[in-house]
């Protein structure tokens, strides 16, 4: 209690961030009974109908209620971020940890592996990958996960490079430990707190990258309400005509999206002294 | 430093060929070439058309003379039919080139400007209302979802002015074309800029704690002289590599930003070739793409050598 206390006193915005995060996370879980429709229900009177008292931010051309697909949608949001950015350091952490710690050729072999990962912007990436998977969810969330390694095994493989000549990795090499052991017990829990600011940043941008796949039409498929998806139908022309199929989803992903943000900053001033500014 | 140069362009090298191969292989991972997409639409399938179809696009070929094949297509300067158009890809990408570039270059010239502006007088004035307001707004451009934010600006424009920017491919004048891009070149511009900002913000006050500025402020150098003069310099080297990696990533906003704004560059035309399965457009853009990251991160690290007469490659 206390410890929570000292956070929000010393990191105001990141204790808005982290309200922001808890909120999304208490809409994913109880979607259904937040939701006052079913977010695939289809009702034709209800076609484009304005915001109002029954459909509280108005409906879509099929007439889905938008607020009930916004509250869904923060599933879809929620296990994407989620698991493409444990999916993505899972794989980051192993490949830097195996080429920082074996050196030789493995490391040079990862080194241009990762280059060649990098040249390539994460959105075109993610297309392409999104575009040979096939739409789905699980595609979508490898889709993203994989641009995502690169920077993840790049930190861990420096962090790793540098704990190596530590003296404690030599103590623990002269009482008799195996390399394997040395490596995940010893060298792998120092390098969390870089990975965990790395990987609070990174759950942000893989909703967003999700969000802007299924804006054009290569993540989620339909009918699942994704916010990104939302805004793909047709919005250029709802902007004229139905402002609130436009508006309320951004909103959505902003939002997130900025708590994201918020707490990844605070969580790195609080992990990493030295770049407290 | 000449072996590093040579280091440098022969690595340069082997990572384009891996994009190749990797780009190469995952299109052709994909489940269903362009034959199916035309023949779902039309309903029906007759085998030996699709035969026919597919023997003339070459797909029936084993996977590595594909690849050999478009290679060594590449190395002439041939890069092949488009599956759609039917033209040469060449005559596809290059008239759409230009488009993307100006608004490229146009939202790299707005990330700079209001980046580093902003980003000196959130340091200079650390802790002051006004730093937190613009640390807040710079958060708020890494949260926007760019095509979203292009939304937002055409719904602006509905709301105002009654009219949505339409962008011809022959606009009448320089500065009507400049004033057509100038949104959507904020919409891509303004993440970037938030990105620029912060990074100059914390560079100019890790600067400013150094001992040379207070060094300046000890003989009495006035303010202004210490944190213009004495600062800003030094301050901007890492900048310079974000800007020129941001100038590469910028591709990302260009790619839904085309999209929203209906503008006829590659960026939007790579998403088009993506969904009609035309592999030549594809990989050829995707590697044109992999080019222009690579070959800015190189003149970024020279840039940075020539910059910083502290960092040397001798070895």
């Amino acid at each position: 209690m206390q410890a929570t206390i000292d956070f929000v006193r010393r990191y105001p915005l990141g204790a808005i961030g982290a309200a922001i995060m808890g909120l999304f996370v208490l809409t994913a879980i109880f979607a259904g009974t937040i939701a006052p429709f079913d977010p695939t229900a289809t009702d034709a009177p209800a076609s484009l109908a304005r915001p109002g008292s029954v459909h509280l931010l108005g409906a879509d051309f099929m007439g889905r209620d938008v607020f009930s697909r916004i509250v869904h949608g923060a599933r879809i949001s929620l296990a994407v971020g989620l698991c493409a950015t444990a999916l993505g350091c899972l794989i980051g952490v192993a490949i830097g940890l195996a080429s920082g710690y074996l050196g030789g050729g493995f490391d040079l072999l990862v080194q241009r592996l990762i280059d060649i990962l990098q040249s390539l912007p994460l959105l075109v990436m993610a297309l392409v990958m999104a575009a040979s998977l096939g739409p789905s969810l699980a595609n979508t969330i490898v889709a993203i996960a994989i641009p995502l390694v690169p920077n993840v095994a790049r930190i861990i493989r420096s962090n790793t490079l540098a704990l190596r000549e530590m003296p404690f990795v030599e103590a623990a090499r002269a009482v008799g430990m195996s390399e394997v052991r040395i490596a995940l017990r010893h060298v792998l829990p120092n390098t969390l707190a870089p990975l965990i600011v790395l990987a609070t940043a990174q759950v942000g941008s893989a909703i967003l990258v999700e969000s802007a796949l299924s804006f054009l039409g290569l993540g989620i498929p339909e009918p699942h309400p994704s916010w990104g998806r939302m805004l793909s139908e047709s919005a250029a022309e709802y902007v004229r005509t139905a402002p609130w199929l436009v508006i309320y989803p951004g909103i959505a992903i902003s939002l997130v999206v900025f708590g994201t943000n918020l707490l990844g900053d605070a969580v790195r001033d609080a992990l990493d002294p030295r770049q407290r500014r | 430093m000449s072996g590093y140069l040579i280091r440098r362009f022969f690595l340069m090298l082997v990572t384009l060929f891996g994009i190749s191969v990797v780009i190469f292989v995952m299109l052709r991972l994909v489940p269903g070439n362009i034959t199916d997409i035309i023949f779902d639409s039309a309903g029906f399938v007759n085998p030996k058309q699709k035969q026919r179809i597919e023997r003339e696009l070459g797909l029936d070929q084993p996977i590595v003379t594909q690849y050999a094949r478009w290679i060594g297509g590449l190395a002439r300067g041939d890069l092949g039919y488009a599956y759609v158009s039917e033209k040469p890809a060449l005559q596809e990408i290059a008239p759409r080139i230009p488009v993307s570039a100006k608004l490229a270059g146009l939202a790299l010239v707005f990330s700079t400007l209001f980046g580093v502006t902003l980003g000196v007088v959130s340091a200079v004035r650390q802790d002051s209302t006004l730093d937190y307001v613009l640390r807040v707004v710079s958060l708020s451009g890494l949260s926007l979802p760019s095509f979203w934010l292009g939304l937002l600006i055409l719904m602006a424009c509905v709301q105002w002015f009654g009219w949505i920017p339409i962008y011809r491919s022959t606009p009448e004048s320089f500065w009507k074309e400049l004033g057509l891009l100038a949104l959507p070149a904020a919409a891509v511009g303004f993440r970037s800029s938030a990105l620029v900002m912060r990074l100059t913000r914390s560079s100019m006050l890790e600067v400013l704690r150094q001992d040379y500025v207070r060094t300046a402020r000890a003989k009495g150098a006035p303010e202004r002289s210490v944190n213009y003069r004495h600062a800003l310099g030094n301050a901007l080297l890492p900048v310079v590599t974000i800007v020129g990696i941001e100038a590469a990533f910028l591709i990302g906003g260009l790619i839904v930003t085309e999209t929203v704004f209906n503008i006829p560059g590659v960026a939007r035309f790579l998403v088009e070739a993506i969904r009609w399965r035309d592999y030549p457009i594809v990989q050829n853009l995707v590697m044109f793409i992999a080019l222009i990251v690579v070959l800015v991160n190189f003149i970024v690290d020279l840039l940075y050598v020539a910059l910083d007469p502290r960092i040397k490659f001798g070895n």
